[in-house]
């Protein structure tokens, strides 16, 4: 299976060369991918509940992590549906930037997606599924900014990428929180993040459960777009079409559903889950859905549709009955294929009539016949939804044993008027364009240029609308067929239980059968009614919906944003001064602070600082006149070059302190420090004589009273470093051993020559590069110099 | 001694410090200066001294004296001198050629990267 995977993102980085070669046909050839690997793992989907095909291999055992993967009926169904669906955007992408330069990257890209989506379902590890859920992530980033010059798909890349992103750390903690419940409860290393094995483990007693529940649920809103994360979502619509269709309807904003139904036997019997995803969802469902209805742009309409779709399916995995969840795998199958076929047409639309203004589209039926017909099949594959809630309505108000009776009402009635919003709306989108009678909706009047000189799309551009309509037709009006080819095992594979699937629309002539009959036909007849008023209501209702935005989460997003641009510029103005002298009061100032919290611990705990003194030894207590007079003199040295106001004369004093300091060397057993002294200190005045001659005397303005305090005080603190390090007795026995191998081993009896060049050469050899490195800057800065006076004065 | 040295290197410090708050670019370059001294003089102290047995194996002799000198400190003293005038002279030529190109050696004048 890890090969199904690692084919698309290996083919993904050739396909900018195969383009080169190619051209238009390179994505033909792509396309072929998500075909091979989708039959390939088409023909191994176990079709009985609950079976699945596991795989695994050792990835990074210390930690646990398993490349394991799993393909059951719910990764099988998104497997198909990602490389169908691929397969087919791909095709249309061909034509649809025919004449785009950027065409490679999008094949490119497209792959890189589809590889890591299919990742992402077939993983059966947390954190492998992590890291594919955060490649999805990084394609969407790319595919959403694919116009990467217009500032608008880059600010709405970067949105979709903070909130999934701030979604998908959320994710990583709950993962790490349930791994470590997991391996609290016993299960062994490589087991604890093994989902199938965590969905046959109860974990509900752990107190991290909880914790690991929120976090994980935070993550898959963020992903799939639910209420009040659903922002990113109608941003990402300036993206180009294919991306629309394929990550932001089809697959990726259903990672998160499908995270949350993969969990759902583990999660599924807490009650903060039914409530958290039924109230969610519901809620994302209504919401969405009337904000659909004040959009003019076709995208920004289907993106909306697309989060209250999103809702109704967190709210069916909520809710976690039988009927529920194949209700919900129904839905999601049906509504991939739809709504991708949806998003595909209004491609077709903008490619044909230059625009995506609902308002400005009409009869376009006669130029466009192809596509109208794949509009039709796609609207009424959404009929097939009010049966579905109606049934899940009607299970839910028998359900007085679960106290959801009351719940089950508002349920049904808040699907209801959802499905209202739907339906009118899709009649909207894949109607009206082609039957209305003339263009404008608002005002009557002729066609418009562009529906007059609109041509139907190319064969690519027909082949994936069509088929995916038909396709969502065959599941969602005539669920049987889906049933018994993958609904049974999918269904089971959420719930965690054989759920055998039985959906019929026509349930025969009993009460419960014509109650679910009576509310489809309730929904559907209302759909049509408002469709019908949409026209004249659009402008009141886009007005609110606009009113709305303005204090919406989006604005809140905008304002967190500027606001954490404005308090980093505060910052940086504030601590990036500019000024060294202020930096190195900085620096000195937290020392001196620190070095006195040290002190002040150590007098508090009852320590001691002065007998760690007394324990120096005698030897380095005592001290004869001639050494007291060198370090005077060295003292001396300093002070004066301190005080010094010339240059030549600050040089020569510091010379002579280099000097005096390798004679205490010299003094003190060191015989080659004390040379390489002498020669430095020989070459340190010539070079600062020669540099600074030429610059000016400046009269150096007075030090301020609290900067010499600041340096004397840091002074104190070095000594007492100095002081402080006589306490430590550390055993010597790096310096004994390389003592002992010098001569035998080395060849040198000089122990510290012999360190240098042989024991530690290759810490010389980087001193070396550092010397070098200073020496070609120096020849640069000079250089350079030099070149450009030249330069001015030949010109 | 060991006391002495301590307040020597201190000494030696606070003068650093007092040469890097002041303004002039110069008496930056002095500073940098005295700091690798004091920065020497502190690890050469920590590390204990000892008077007259340098770390060095008699002739004729397998190994060196008891109580030697610890070499592996002198080690990095000798690199941290090398590598303290490689960065001076780095600096110093910074300092001229800033001055060149700015016109000013006063640090609080030169805090734009513009010139």
């Amino acid at each position: 299976m890890l090969w199904t995977i690692l084919i698309p993102l290996a083919v993904a980085g050739v396909a900018p060369w195969l383009h080169r070669v190619l051209r238009a046909r390179a994505i033909w050839l792509l396309a072929l991918v998500p075909v091979g690997v989708g039959t390939a793992l088409a023909l191994r989907v176990p079709r009985e509940p609950l079976g699945a095909w596991m795989e695994a291999a050792e990835w990074i055992p210390e930690l646990g992590i398993t490349l394991a993967f799993r393909l059951d009926g719910l990764s099988g169904t998104f497997a198909l549906l990602i490389c169908g669906i691929g397969a087919l955007v791909l095709l249309y992408a061909g034509a649809y930037m025919r004449t785009d330069p950027h065409l490679h990257r999008m094949g490119g890209l497209l792959l890189l997606f589809l590889g890591a989506m299919l990742g992402l379902v077939l993983s059966d590890d947390l954190f492998v599924l992590f890291v594919f859920w955060e490649l999805t992530s990084v394609a969407s980033y790319l595919l959403i900014g694919f116009k990467h010059e217009k500032q608008e798909a880059r600010d709405a890349a970067q949105k979709a990428l903070l909130v999934t992103g701030a979604g998908g750390l959320a994710l990583l903690a709950g993962f790490v929180l349930l791994h470590s419940a997991a391996s609290d409860a016993g299960l062994p290393m490589e087991q604890a993040a093994r989902i199938s094995v965590l969905a046959a483990t109860d974990l509900s007693g752990h107190h991290l459960f909880t914790p690991a529940l929120l976090l994980i649920v935070l993550g898959a809103f963020s992903k799939s777009a639910q209420m009040p994360l659903h922002f990113w979502l109608p941003s990402a619509m300036t993206a180009p079409t294919p991306v629309s269709a394929y990550l932001h309807s089809a697959t990726m904003v259903k990672a998160g559903v499908f995270l949350l139904a993969r969990l759902n036997p583990l999660f599924g019997d807490s009650a903060v889950w039914h409530v958290l995803l039924t109230v969610t969802g519901a809620v994302t469902m209504l919401v969405a859905a009337a904000l659909a209805a004040g959009q003019s742009d076709l995208k920004r309409i289907l993106a909306y549709t697309t989060v209250s779709v999103l809702g109704t399916l967190t709210m069916l995995i909520g809710v976690g009955t039988d009927l529920a969840i194949k209700a919900a795998a129904v839905y999601l199958v049906a509504h991939a294929c739809y709504k991708a076929a949806l998003f595909m047409i209004a491609g077709s639309l903008e490619h044909a009539t230059g625009t995506r203004d609902i308002r400005q589209l009409g009869g376009l039926f006669r130029a466009m016949p192809v596509t109208a017909v794949s509009g039709v099949l796609a609207a009424f594959s959404m009929a097939g939804a009010p049966p579905l809630f109606g049934f899940v309505g009607k299970e839910l108000l028998l359900k007085a044993k679960l106290d959801l009776e009351q719940l089950g009402v508002v349920l049904l009635l808040v699907a209801t008027l959802a499905n209202v919003f739907l339906i009118a709306l899709a009649l909207a989108v894949a109607i009206w364009p082609f039957f209305a009678p003339s263009a404008g909706w608002l005002r009557r009047g002729p066609r418009s240029a562009a529906c007059r000189l609109a041509h139907e799309a190319p064969l690519p551009m027909l082949a994936g609308p069509l088929l995916l309509a038909i396709g969502g037709l065959f599941v969602g009006l005539i669920p049987g067929v889906f049933d018994r080819a993958l609904g049974s095992a999918m269904a089971s594979a959420i719930g965690g239980r054989p759920i055998m699937m039985e959906l019929k629309l026509w349930h025969g002539v009993s009460p419960a059968a014509l109650t679910v009959l009576g509310i489809s036909i309730v929904t559907l007849t209302l759909g049509f009614l408002l469709f019908l008023r949409l026209r004249a209501w659009l402008t009141h209702i886009a007005a609110v919906v606009a009113r709305l935005g303005r204090r919406g989460p989006a604005r809140v997003y905008d304002l967190a944003l500027t606001g954490l641009f404005a308090s980093a510029d505060r910052v940086t103005r504030l601590t990036q001064t500019g000024s060294l002298r202020q930096y190195v009061r900085v620096i000195l100032l937290v020392l001196i602070v620190t070095s006195l919290g040290v002190v002040l611990s150590a007098a508090l705990d009852g320590r001691p600082l002065s007998h760690r003194l007394v324990s120096a030894d005698g030897l380095l207590a005592a001290w004869y006149w001639h050494e007291l007079v060198l370090v005077l003199l060295i003292l001396t040295g300093a002070t004066a070059a301190l005080l010094s106001r010339s240059h030549v004369s600050a040089i020569a004093l510091l010379g002579v302190t280099g000097l005096l300091i390798a004679a205490l060397f010299a003094l003190f057993s060191a015989p080659d420090l004390a040379i390489t002294q002498i020669l430095v200190e020989a070459l340190t005045v010539i070079l600062l004589v020669l540099v600074l001659y030429r610059l000016p005397e400046r009269t150096e303005h007075k030090a301020r009273f609290a900067d010499t305090a600041i340096a004397l005080a840091a002074g104190a603190v070095m000594a007492g470093i100095v002081l402080a390090t006589a306490a430590l007795h550390l055993p010597a026995t790096v310096s004994e051993h390389l003592a002992r191998l010098a001569k035998p081993g080395a060849h040198g009896r000089n122990i510290v020559n012999v360190i240098l060049v042989d024991f530690r050469a290759l810490d010389t050899l980087g001193e070396i590069t550092v010397v070098a490195a200073a020496g070609l800057g120096v020849y640069a800065l000079i250089k350079l110099y030099r070149r450009r006076k030249a330069g001015e004065g030949t010109s | 001694m060991f006391v002495i040295l301590a307040l020597l290197v201190g000494a030696l410090y606070a003068a650093a410090f007092c040469l890097l708050l002041a303004r002039t670019t110069t008496r930056l370059l002095f500073g940098l200066l005295l700091l690798g001294h004091a920065a020497n003089l502190l690890i050469f102290s920590a590390a204990g001294l000892v008077r007259a047995s340098p770390a060095i194996v008699p002739s004729g002799a397998e190994r060196p004296p008891p109580g030697h000198a610890d070499p592996i400190p002198q080690a990095l003293i000798l690199t941290a001198i090398v590598i303290s005038f490689a960065v001076l002279a780095f600096a110093a030529v910074l300092v001229q050629r800033a001055h060149q190109a700015s016109g000013t050696n006063d640090t609080e004048e030169l805090r734009t990267t513009e010139t």
